[in-house]
């Protein structure tokens, strides 16, 4: 296997197997967060356990952060080396006429991620991080000590429309980078879904459910609150 | 019909070469683009002109020589032909055309419209074949079973005829589609599957070498490919590599 990784392919799977993970973890994500529009207690246990139980927070983690840094360093270096694979570029190129705009501006959508996450970052990741390890704070309970902090601080994230609209622009963006990025990773597996129709419709389904189960959370939540 | 011709003129790989404009009148719509483009040629020549360099061999759509980028299409806006069966017919009478060599830094230009696209040689040259004594004891093929399905995805494979729209088409200027038709042809006949290891080692490898970009599946190739060269080639290569480093 020496040299996989440092060739072409190897590194269309190495993007293919991040892209997978990230993948999963969006729907694991998306099932915590979805609880809270249903319930905050529930919301609350779930959210206390993932970031609390130790398998999570120092095996899943490291690698998920390693996933995600993986993802993006690796898209920006294909990008690099795609980009000058044409030196000269054509003076009319009609590229709307034999692939679609998502998998032509993977870069762009996956760049709106990227600002998405920095703000992400900084608005739940950070903070938790700094309560619990830094602090070492791992109650997980309010300043007051009446119950959970977590439902608290989700509804209190979405008060500002500004932040809402933020969200919403990024899930769209998602939703655009999932559209291709589904059936691609899945394309750079060796798998081929092109010809799989059922892969494709899940994927589509996917690429369009997910991004807009996070948006109608994101409203729920600035319009409930 | 009249056109205008915007073409690229570029008189040696060394200069820097640009658009030219050129109007050419009285095109009959039966005629093929490069037949058009002899029309523009002799008008040159009668002009005193340098007439446009292009490739072009059989004009019957099986050599792949032919290498025009028209209208921001590899080969134009027709499907599953190549420039050579481009007819006249599919552009409308005022039209402005704009032709241009294959892009890519593994196809750098020679002249006008002509690249260089020995890298698909070289690449095939790496493992695109199979090793046969053909000293007259060779096994009869049609000795050897092999199922239908197989047989007819290895035919479609084959019938690449390695003009480089794939790589023309390619926003990443990527040759996947070439090079995992031609790993697919030999991988799905048993007559392949003897030196399948190093072959697809050995080919991604001098694709790699060349400078192609990388594929990220925008299919715009496969929809490009005059001879409908499918995806699912890139992911049979694809699983062959993953195999072969495996294995070895």
């Amino acid at each position: 296997m020496s040299g996989f990784f440092k060739s072409s392919i190897g590194r269309k799977y190495a993007m293919a197997l991040s892209a997978f993970f990230l993948m999963i973890f969006l729907l694991q994500h998306f099932a915590i967060n979805i609880l809270s529009v249903f319930s905050a207690d529930a919301f609350n246990e779930a959210s206390h356990f993932m970031g609390t139980f130790w398998i999570v927070q120092y095996i899943f983690q490291p690698i998920l952060i390693f996933g995600v840094v993986y993802h993006f360093v690796m898209g920006f270096i294909l990008e690099a080396k795609n980009r000058s694979a044409r030196v000269k570029k054509y003076a009319k190129n009609n590229g709307g006429a034999n692939s679609s705009w998502m998998s032509r501006n993977m870069i762009y959508s996956g760049l709106a991620i990227l600002a998405f996450l920095v703000l992400h970052f900084i608005d739940f990741w950070i903070p938790e991080i700094n309560t619990k390890y830094i602090q070492g704070d791992m109650s997980g309970l309010l300043a007051d000590g009446e119950g959970y902090r977590y439902y608290e601080e989700l509804t209190h994230k979405f008060v500002s429309p500004l932040r809402v609209g933020a969200y919403v622009i990024a899930f769209v963006f998602l939703s655009l980078h999932l559209l291709h990025g589904f059936s691609s990773a899945f394309q750079s597996a060796g798998i081929s879904s092109m010809r799989k129709k059922k892969l494709q419709t899940f994927g589509k389904a996917y690429a369009i459910v997910l991004p807009l189960g996070f948006i109608i959370i994101a409203l729920y939540h600035h319009f409930n609150h | 019909m009249n056109l205008t011709l915007k073409i690229w003129r570029q008189k040696g790989p060394k200069d820097k070469g640009s658009m030219v404009d050129y109007k050419v009148s009285e095109i009959s719509e039966h005629m093929s683009f490069l037949e058009m483009m002899d029309v523009l040629n002799e008008q040159l020549i009668n002009q005193g002109e340098e007439p446009v360099a292009f490739d072009h061999d059989c004009r019957e759509g099986i050599c792949g020589s032919c290498s025009m980028f028209i209208n921001g299409e590899a080969h134009g806006p027709d499907r599953g032909v190549t420039t050579c069966q481009l007819h006249m017919r599919m552009f409308k009478d005022g039209d402005t055309i704009t032709i241009e060599p294959f892009r890519a830094k593994a196809f750098p230009v020679i002249k006008d419209l002509v690249v260089d696209r020995s890298s698909f040689d070289r690449v095939q040259h790496a493992g695109g074949y199979i090793s046969v004594n053909t000293s007259g004891n060779t096994q009869d093929a049609n000795a050897i079973p092999i199922s239908k399905h197989a047989a007819d995805e290895a035919m479609d494979a084959a019938t690449c005829i390695g003009c480089g729209a794939c790589v023309a088409s390619c926003k990443n200027a990527s040759a996947m589609l070439f090079v995992g038709a031609k790993v697919s042809q030999y991988a799905l006949l048993p007559q392949g599957r003897i030196e399948a290891v190093d072959r697809v080692k050995n080919m991604v490898a001098q694709m790699d070498l060349e400078g192609f970009g990388n594929c990220t599946n925008t299919g715009a190739c496969e929809v490009e490919c005059p001879k409908g060269i499918s995806l699912e080639n890139i992911a049979r290569m694809n699983r062959e590599y993953l195999t072969a480093n495996i294995k070895d």
